[in-house]
């Protein structure tokens, strides 16, 4: 264990990990505003919206995540000259992210519409009974309780998103899994036990935002 | 609730209403994709020197004769299919260990089995990947080839996830059928073997193709430690040809067709089984949940 007693290697891990962190929260916002509009646009009157929807789930959700954050290095900075900043390290950053939230808003986009899918249809009847229209039905009927249900699938996707996030690292960006290869190529007589922390600080972190879903995920179910 | 009644049968204002609206959007999304289009453009991305390696063998200026497909895109496919067939084989056998290890009566079994599934959901694959390809050496006393490190880690973790997914899936079988088959004389091995197994399997066959999915995309991690794939292949085709974004966007589609094939077989599966009733609502939730952990890269349901 006496890497980590180096104190170059220690915020080497700590570094990686902020890292793992800022990509998750960044993402995790902009998948979630981004999953939003998808579902309304997949459950919308308009067939051009529904389409729109449809398309952006299939292509994101059928392809590897690594080739989309390559894309987004070699095809939008590379070739299109995409730049987010004149800093090299946060242009990459910004880069994975949008990698990162595009791919993970098709998932967020299924996880919402199937849980619209749990709304009893009375609800939505009653709604329109009521002379609510597309938009005030799904604001104020629909989405409240699907929401409710879309909790426990919302955490295993920041959950998925939090491991995702080690992907960035194929453009350079340094995390968590850069730090571990850096610091088993410079000390691999210690490979288990660097391997051990790093991957117990990532069941340390998910094993109890798995639970707390799952127990926020209970508390907010609707009962019926 | 089926999506189309949020709103109302449209009657003939509606009608023009979402007309409209459609017409709107619809100029929106083509001046976006004008937009790609133009800023891709802008930089030589559609022209004939950069798709040309995708319909004819291309000479380089070294004299030298080169097909994008046979040279680079088939055989990287082949490394796709090989490492995602070797992987699911051994997720399945290690998915179907565990899930019975987890459902077994004694502690010493089920709590170790539970503490390695849990371990192995939360790593990310790419961690795994990179122990056993940079710390192999070190640990097991011979290099790992990319090809092995890429089929353990996928394995481990789509095995986790497997185990889960049966697991759940057997105790989503009414409570009656083993009752039946308890009070029958049957033991327990023989309620596990002839009843609870085969009617789980049924719903979770869906489950399981759409795990491959997963474990498909999650081959392109393989482009990371050097291994020979579809991404690893396409990527240093585009280095020969120089046309990094046409040939990104080729590499999409062809992911693109396999795993949506893949996706409609696990539809298929699951309509058959609804057909022939045998889920109910409970394996279905059960299954539902399985298939939302799809998300590719190292992801999963944990907790």
């Amino acid at each position: 264990m006496d890497v980590f007693s180096d104190p170059a290697n220690l915020q080497l891990y700590i570094d990686g990990f902020l890292m793992i962190l800022k990509l998750t929260g960044a993402s995790t916002l902009l998948a979630l505003v981004l999953g939003l509009l998808l579902a309304a646009c997949r459950v919308s009157p308009v067939p051009v919206l529904r389409a729109f929807g449809a398309g952006w789930v299939h292509l994101f959700r059928n392809t590897p995540l690594t080739l989309v954050i390559l894309f987004c290095f070699f095809g939008l900075y590379s070739a299109v000259g995409v730049e987010f900043s004149d800093d090299l390290h946060i242009n990459n950053y910004w880069l994975a992210v949008t990698g990162l939230s595009a791919y993970t808003a098709a998932f967020v986009c299924e996880a919402i519409r199937s849980g619209i899918n749990t709304v009893p249809l009375g609800q939505a009847e009653a709604a329109r009974a009521l002379g609510l229209t597309f938009t005030q039905n799904l604001r104020l009927i629909i989405l409240p309780q699907a929401m409710r249900s879309v909790v426990a699938p919302l955490g295993s996707i920041v959950i998925a998103l939090t491991k995702n996030a080690t992907i960035a690292g194929v453009i350079g960006v340094p995390e968590a899994s850069n730090s571990m290869k850096t610091l088993i190529e410079a000390r691999g007589d210690q490979t288990i036990a660097i391997f051990a922390v790093f991957a117990l600080t990532f069941v340390a972190l998910l094993v109890p935002v798995g639970y707390g879903f799952s127990a926020l995920a209970n508390r907010l179910m609707v009962r019926r | 609730m089926s999506a189309n009644l949020l709103y109302d049968h449209p009657g003939p204002r509606a009608r023009v209403r979402n007309r409209v609206l459609s017409l709107v959007f619809a100029v929106l999304l083509l001046a976006g994709l004008y937009g790609i289009y133009r800023s891709f453009d802008s930089t030589d991305q559609w022209t004939w020197q950069k798709w040309q390696p995708f319909f004819q063998t291309v000479t380089l200026p070294g004299g030298q004769e080169v097909n994008f497909w046979t040279d680079y895109a088939v055989p990287g496919l082949l490394g796709t299919l090989r490492a995602a067939a070797t992987a699911m084989l051994f997720a399945l056998a290690f998915g179907l260990v565990f899930s019975a290890a987890r459902l077994s009566e004694h502690r010493w079994i089920r709590v170790p089995a539970g503490v390695v599934v849990e371990f192995f959901r939360a790593v990310p694959v790419l961690l795994m990947i990179f122990f056993l390809s940079y710390g192999g050496f070190w640990v097991f006393g011979t290099l790992i080839e990319p090809f092995w490190s890429v089929v353990i880690g996928l394995t481990f973790y789509n095995g986790s996830v497997l185990a889960e997914a049966f697991r759940s899936g057997i105790l989503a079988v009414p409570k009656g059928q083993s009752e039946a088959a308890y009070s029958l004389g049957l033991v327990k091995s023989q309620v596990m073997r002839m009843i609870l197994v085969p009617q789980a399997a049924r719903t979770m066959l869906p489950v399981i193709v759409s795990q491959l999915v997963v474990v498909l995309k999650d081959t392109a991690l393989g482009y990371i430690v050097s291994y020979p794939e579809l991404m690893l292949e396409g990527s240093k085709s585009s280095a020969v040809f120089g046309n990094a974004v046409p040939t990104f966007m080729v590499l999409a589609m062809i992911y693109i067709v396999i795993n949506a094939t893949l996706t409609l077989v696990a539809h298929l599966l699951k309509r058959r089984a609804d057909r022939r009733g045998v889920t109910n609502t409970s394996t279905k939730a059960a299954a539902a949940n399985a298939a939302a952990a799809g998300l590719g890269g190292g992801v999963g349901v944990a907790g």
